[in-house]
Order: C-alpha cells, then structure tokens, then sequence
C-alpha cells in the first residue's frame, strides 16, 4: 500500500517529519526565526498586558525604533563585511549637534541641516573608513576612538548651553506626523502590487531562460503572506493615527538597502569581503574601496538616525546618541540574524531586530519594570541569539572559522 | 650569413616556441636561494606535473608563472615571445590561469556569485544580472561535471570535489591558454579524485596546456604526460610517462643516487 507508506509509522516519525518542515521553513526564508521570536515576545507581553497589542501601543513602538532602526542600516553594512563600527551613537549625536547649530543658532533651513547631519555623518565615516584601511588598523579600536572624539565634539558644540531645542515644524512631521489613511492606503496597494509584479517578472524571466524556480504553490504562498503582512501592519497603524512617516523613512531606507546588498555590483563586492577578504582581493576587487564605503555608509545611516531621534525629543542635548543607543543599534541586527563573522543577514535585520528590542523596552516600560531589568533581558535575548547563530553556522559549514 | 661547411647551430632555444617556456629562473628569498636555473616547458595539449620534495621550489616556480613572485633572473616565453609578468593580472591577462590550494572562494557566496566574482555581468551600471550569469553556470558546469553543484548552492556547503571544480570553473570563464593546479586532489576522496582527473584530461581535449603540481604518484601516473621533478631548486630529472617507472621519479624526487636516475637526468 503506497498510502500506508507516506503516513508516518509512529508519533516519533511524525514529530521528526514536523522537525524538518519546521528546519525546511527556517533554511527557505532567513526571516523566520526573528519573526518567530518577535511573535513570542508580543504573546508574553499581551497576555501579561492586555494595553500592549493595541494600536495605539504599536503604533508607540514603531515611533520608538525609528532613531535607532535607521543607524542599524549602516551597522548592518558594517557586519556583513565583518568589522565593527563602535562610533555610530556618538556619532548620530554629533550630526545631530550640527544639524541644530545650523538650524537653530546659524538660521539655516531645516532641510539643509538635516542634509548636512546626513552628509557630514557620511564624511566622518569615510575618515574612519581611510584610518582603518590605511594604517592598516582594526575598526574596533579607530570607531572606539571615534567614540570618545565624537562625543566630545558633541559637547563643544553645544557649549555651556546644554541643549538646543528643535522649533522647525519639519522635525515635528518627522516626529509626530502620519500619512493619512487613504494615502496610507494606496502606499500599501502600490508597494503589493509592485513587489508582486516584480516578483512575477523575475520568475517567468527564470522559466523562460530554463532555470530553476520555486513551486506555484510556495511562490504564490510566498507572495500572498507578504501583502497579508503588509495589509495587516497597515490596518493596524490605520486604526490609531496612521503610518507615521518616520517609519515610511525607515522603511525607505531599509529597503533601499537591501536592494543594493542583493542586486549590486557593490553588495556582492561587500558580502565577498566580509566571506573571504583574500579571496575578494585575488578576483580584483578593491578592497580598501569597499571597506571605506561602507564605513562611509554607516556614518551617514547614523547621521540619518540622528536626525530621527532628535526630531522625536526635538531636541539635541548632551545625551544625545550616548547611553544605550550604540549598543542595542548593534544587537538589534545580531539578535535578528546578521553574523558578527561578515557575510550572513539580511539588511531587514535593522528593522526586525529594532522591533525585537523595542519591544521588550516598551513592554517592560508598560508593567513599570525598571531599567535594569530591561537591559538585563536585552542581554539575554542578545546571548541566546548569538548562540543560535554559532549553532546554525556550524550546521550549515558556511562558518569562517574553518 | 652562413658558408658551406658552417654548421648551423639554432640562436633560438626551440622550445620557447612551445605554449610556455621558463628558462633559468632564479629566484632568493634574502639569504634562501629557492630557485637556481630551473628550466620548464608546458605545451598545448600537454599535462606537465611538476614534482619535487616540500621545498624543492614548486610553489616558487608557480607563483613566478602566476606574476605573484618577480624572477630574480631568467626569462619567461608564453607563445613564443618573451614575457614580463609583474602582477597576477598580467599572466591572467596572457591566458594562465591559477587554482591555488585553497581555491580563494568565498563559502558565503553561491556558487554562480564565487564563478563571476570581480567579472560581474550587468544589466545596468552596478545591477547584477543574474539570468545570465546562472545561465552560463550551468552551461559550463554541465560540461565540467557529471555531478555538477547547484548553481545556486552556498560554495561553503559543497563538497571538496564540487568545490574544485567550482574554483576550476571559475578559472575556465577566462579561457585560459595554461591552467595551473596546485595539488587539486590532496584533500579529496577517491571518487572525487577521480572526478577532478577527468576535468585535467577534458582541459587537455581543449587543447589546453596544464601543469599539475602534485604529491601523488597516482595521479601524475594517471593523467600527466610528463614529469618535471624539481630538487633544491634545480631541475633533477625530465620524464615522459609511457616511458618510465614510479621508481625512477621517486629516486629523483629524493636524490638517491642511481643509475636509472642518471640515464634519465636531463633534458
């Protein structure tokens, strides 16, 4: 009987059969531990408190992540080609710094001191990225140092003073602004319809050129999970004030991001450095140019991240991208799955790992847990995620250490 | 200006007419002199395995081939006209291509990412297409193969074989003149092994020439045409494979001194 033959003999056999599935959806899609962790956090926190799954709650959350989901772009970068870049809080506060005294003290307009803040964030970061590669140093130490100047420089800036608070209506629409529902709307329907219209193109480009390609079935499950996520974020976000638009920012940059990590030229060159550096350089890349750039990117990202978190304090002061920031804008991305050896993740790990920190932060924040227990937990989930990460690593045999 | 009478002694050595042609390249590492005057000739459609005891100065000899290592002095013929190579780039560029040990592939790219790295195709200025890559990774690949990896396959989680004929795939798409090895078997498996021998003589078919550098007899016996053994940098003995025996080029691998080796001695 071929029947009986498929059916599992023992609930053994049915567990182990679950056991692949589970691994099969782990290896098809890199996402899917991080969304799993970010669903159990939720179910802890909304069953412990029954305020944290609401719209208005949610819609707190993504407004709280934005400053720090923006600097972990740039630290993604920086991880996939295996370094470090320690200075991007420090450095985050300081173009903040500039882009108030330009605004504020100097009276130029908003736009030109948030390009600045993004801008100058890039410059200080191909320095770094020049010192690194040069003298031939490791990133740890030149961001480390970076670290102490740029908090420094932060402080000369804003002088006796302290604190420069942000008038200009534009950091209000940055902070506390929301797309209205039906643009909201139509947003959502424009990206399904696009990345579906993409996603279909590419597949028929495949059966056409007789390359491989997923089921029907998964391609169609594939696409229609997405725009269900998609319609569900936006119904959610729609029910209290709407997208806020320093999220679509977010997202912006997010996605911009990953396009060029997978479908470039450069992204290649970044993830073959990060792979074998030797490697890289024996196929005739450029690897000093590579570095740079993406030290360059993580300065304008932290610069970006700035320009968000002060728009939510409106306000620049001497606590400006120092405390915590630094680090969780670091385990964001590594709780999320982007390896600490280079090469490994995806640069939606910046907002995925935000959200998974955020989250824990706000939901402590609701049952009046106090900061030590918050960042105790944080470790924790940081820890567990590494290990799960030198756990896969192992198992796949694409570790570096070899 | 020749009279009668005169004999006719040939100005041009007559094997820089071969494909590749090294002649008395020497080569010092400060006070090591890895290379004293060793001659090597690679012709089209020929395997050359190059032998020698670890430190007879094989891995010097290639690196020189491969524009990684300067001669000190001696000078190089590709195709019959002498040749200066000072960077990788330029014997890459003359159609030599060279598979080092560890292969120089980056486990965390797919395969068809690690065959085009630093020769991407694109559709537009920096977007990669990858259509047309992949399609051309399996077309060579499929000839290479008969197990070929998919293209799509982190090189990380191939085998050692696949992972060899990745690395030698990826030399192919420069439609190399001479292909150089360096010990491409000395982590396999028997059958992979076998696998790889079978790529070496299928490069031959090509026409190409190749040199093997190569600890296992086995191998050199199985799919080398000639052997060139190489002795504290000089050259030791020159072998053609139908015509001698595993002791011969052993006893001129180690040095011991015996008439047979002798006989053979020379070029």
């Amino acid at each position: 009987m071929t029947t009986g033959l498929l059916r599992p003999k023992n609930p053994e056999q049915a567990s182990a059969n679950r056991a692949s599935r589970i691994a099969d959806l782990v290896r098809a899609n890199e996402h899917v531990p991080v969304l799993v962790s970010i669903a159990a956090i939720w179910a802890v926190f909304a069953a412990a408190n029954d305020r944290f799954l609401t719209p208005g709650n949610l819609t707190n959350l993504t407004l709280q992540i934005v400053g720090v989901g923006a600097i972990s772009v740039g630290v993604v970068f920086v991880l996939l080609l295996g370094e470090i870049d320690l200075s991007v809080g420090a450095l985050s506060g300081f173009a903040a710094g500039l882009m108030a005294i330009l605004n504020v003290h100097q009276g130029q307009p908003a736009w030109l001191a948030i390009v600045v803040a993004v801008v100058g964030g890039g410059l200080v970061g191909t320095l770094q990225g020049v010192v690194i590669t040069t003298f031939r140093l490791p990133a740890f130490v030149v961001t480390l140092a970076g670290l102490l100047v740029w908090q420094g420089a932060l402080l000369l800036l804003l002088g006796s003073s302290g604190t420069i608070n942000l008038t200009d209506s534009i950091y209000l629409t940055l902070s506390s602004d929301f797309v209205g529902r039906p643009v909201g709307w139509a947003m959502a329907a424009a990206v399904i319809v696009v990345r579906a219209a993409v996603a279909l193109r590419r597949r028929s480009a495949r059966v056409d050129s007789g390359l491989a390609v997923e089921s029907v079935k998964r391609f169609a499950g594939k696409q229609v999970a997405i725009a269900a996520a998609i319609v569900v974020a936006v119904a959610i976000l729609s029910a209290d004030r709407g997208i806020p638009i320093s999220l679509v920012v977010l997202l912006v940059l997010v996605a911009t991001g990953d396009l060029i990590v997978r479908r470039t030229r450069f992204g290649r060159y970044v993830m073959a450095v990060g792979s074998n550096i030797e490697a890289a350089r024996r196929a005739g890349i450029r690897t000093d140019h590579i570095r740079v750039a993406v030290f360059a990117i993580a300065g304008a990202m932290a610069g970006a991240g700035g320009v968000l978190a002060a728009s939510r304090l409106l306000a620049v002061n001497q606590g400006s991208g120092g405390s915590d920031l630094l680090l969780l804008a670091i385990a964001g991305p590594v709780i999320a799955g982007v390896s600490l050896f280079g090469a490994r993740g995806s640069v939606w790990a910046a907002l995925t790992g935000a959200v998974v920190i955020g989250s824990i932060a706000n939901g402590m924040d609701l049952l009046s847990f106090s900061s030590s227990v918050k960042f105790m937990v944080t470790g924790v989930v940081l820890l567990v995620a590494v290990i799960l990460d030198a756990i896969s690593r192992s198992r796949t045999g694409t570790g570096n250490a070899r | 200006m020749f009279h009668a009478g005169d004999q006719i002694v040939p100005a041009v050595d007559v094997r820089a007419e071969s494909l590749l042609f090294a002649r008395g390249i020497h080569k010092r590492f400060g006070g090591v002199h890895a290379l004293r005057g060793v001659d090597l000739v690679v012709g089209a459609a020929e395997v050359v395995a190059l032998v020698g005891d670890n430190g007879a100065g094989k891995s010097t000899l290639v690196k020189t081939i491969a524009g990684a290592h300067q001669p000190d002095l001696g000078e190089i013929y590709f195709a019959g006209s002498p040749v200066h190579l000072t960077r990788p780039a330029d014997s890459t560029r003359l159609g030599i291509a060279t598979i080092y040990q560890d292969l120089a592939l980056c486990d965390h790219l797919d395969v068809v990412a690690n065959l085009f790295l630093g020769r991407e195709r694109r559709r537009r200025p920096g977007v990669l297409d990858e259509l047309d890559m992949e399609t051309t990774t399996i077309d060579l690949l499929k000839g290479l193969s008969t197990n070929p990896p998919p293209p799509r396959a982190l090189v990380g989680s191939l085998s050692g074989g696949q992972r060899q004929v990745v690395a030698i795939a990826r030399a192919l798409l420069a439609d190399p003149k001479v292909v150089l090895l360096d010990e491409p078997t000395a982590a396999l498996g028997v059958s992979q092994t076998h696998d790889v021998l079978n790529l070496i003589r299928l490069l031959r078919s090509q026409g190409r020439g190749v040199l093997l550098i190569s600890h296992n007899l086995d191998d050199i016996f199985n799919v080398a045409d000639r052997i060139t053994v190489l002795r504290l940098g000089q050259n030791a003995a020159e072998f053609t494979v139908s015509e001698c025996t595993r002791e011969a080029v052993v006893h001129a691998i180690t040095g011991a001194d015996l008439p047979i080796t002798r006989e053979r001695t020379g070029i």
